[in-house]
């Protein structure tokens, strides 16, 4: 059976791929953020997992408007990525697991989750850049560490699915993995968040109080966040700090590799961009 | 009727609806051709994606507030702001009638919340 190491939650911002194309992760802005990641670094770099179950909202590149799907699933060979618009350098292609993507999407479909499957998807920021701060080194000569299966939900057009079913969907995926006929290491990665609204006159809302609740309940009380309508999220934490439903997909996943859940490391930092970042690290 | 957030409009199927042309306009400009094109000639470009009057108003004013009232979705104007070089920090200061000073001083006050 497939082994689940452990999970780890991410902010994702466009400008973080400026920063590292720049290399000016060591300047003052850019460390306290930066600087949340080599504990989490050691701990993976022990762990080795080989597969990646990846979280995230795609922000207008591989779907628009025209077909705007709930859950999606990739599966396929591999993961182009692009410049979305602003001009930053794509990264190169990541491989993908395909195996394990045909086999969440049977098991999900058997759990009523009736998923869009994609043999074709580009992977934004929200995809790629989890795997550049995870690994820093793994775009280089020898290619990513690891293989990816996305799993796309969407923050961009309301209604969102709401938040305790997109836990329920990360627990199934969890038991799917934990089932997986496979010596494969997997990793589940939430990316996104936490609070941050880019548009409207409340633009640059922050909700600190809430964001450090919402990491203690990820060690410890990982439903906690579900008695919340989107509604109700977007009011506490932002427009794009609903994007937190990619850590409760990946808490949710989590929960299949038994009690115990431990905090490996965290940090926290106001502001990248206009949004209060966080990673966290858990394992069992 | 869900209670009004101040500041704020969650992107539903009112403003998804009002906002299709000019957000397939701004999904379009993934592309650095089409960017280009867009650079060329606002108004032909506008044109072909057929944008009401009160999104191409809105385009040429330059006014993120205006946009989003024309069913703008941030996440693709972000695209259309990348075409000016602008980030989010200025756009967040646009929309709050501040400077990026002041924009960015509000930003790490929420440390001390």
């Amino acid at each position: 059976m497939a082994k689940i190491i452990g999970a780890v939650g991410t902010s994702h911002i466009p400008a973080i791929g400026g920063a590292i194309h720049k290399g000016v992760q060591n300047d003052p802005y850019w460390q306290p953020f930066f600087g949340g990641f080599p504990p989490v670094q050691q701990w993976l770099g022990q762990e080795r997992p080989d597969v990646v179950v990846m979280f995230y909202n795609d922000h207008g590149l591989n779907f628009f408007l025209d077909k705007m799907p709930t859950f999606a699933v990739g599966a396929a060979p591999q993961y182009l990525s692009a410049d979305e618009g602003w001009g930053i350098p794509a990264q190169p292609p990541v491989p993908g697991c395909q195996d394990l993507s045909w086999h969440l999407i049977e098991a999900l479909t058997e759990r009523e989750f009736d998923v869009v499957t994609c043999q074709e998807m580009l992977l934004d920021h929200a995809g790629t850049l989890p795997l550049k701060l995870l690994w820093p080194e793994g775009d280089g000569q020898g290619g990513w560490p690891v293989e990816i299966v996305p799993v796309c939900i969407n923050t961009v057009q309301f209604p969102l699915p709401k938040p305790g079913r997109v836990y329920a969907l990360g627990r199934a995926i969890g038991e799917a993995v934990a089932a997986w006929q496979s010596d494969k290491r997997v990793l589940f990665v939430g990316s996104g968040g936490l609070s941050h609204q880019l548009d409207g006159k409340r633009a640059g809302h922050i909700n600190k109080g809430f964001d450090l609740q919402f990491l203690d309940s990820m060690v410890s009380n990982p439903e906690w966040a579900t008695r919340y309508t989107n509604h109700e999220l977007v009011e506490l934490v932002g427009t794009q700090g609903v994007e937190l439903l990619m850590w409760l997909a990946m808490r949710g996943a989590l929960v299949a590799a038994g009690p115990g859940v431990r905090e490996v490391h965290r940090n926290y930092h106001i502001p990248i961009s206009n949004t209060a970042t966080a990673v966290l690290a858990l394992t069992t | 009727m869900l209670p009004e957030i101040e500041g704020t409009t969650p992107f539903d199927s009112t403003m998804a609806r009002r906002g299709y042309a000019l957000n397939k306009m701004c999904f379009s400009f993934n592309h650095q051709a089409n960017r280009e094109a867009f650079r060329a000639d606002p108004e032909a470009y506008m044109r072909q994606y057929g944008l009401t009057p009160q999104q191409a108003d809105a385009i040429r004013s330059g006014q993120v507030l205006a946009m989003l009232e024309a069913g703008g979705n941030a996440y693709y104007l972000a695209k259309f702001a990348g075409i000016f070089g602008l980030d989010m920090q200025d756009i967040g200061a646009q929309q709050t009638g501040m400077t990026k000073t002041e924009f960015q001083a509000k930003l790490v006050a929420a440390n001390f919340q």
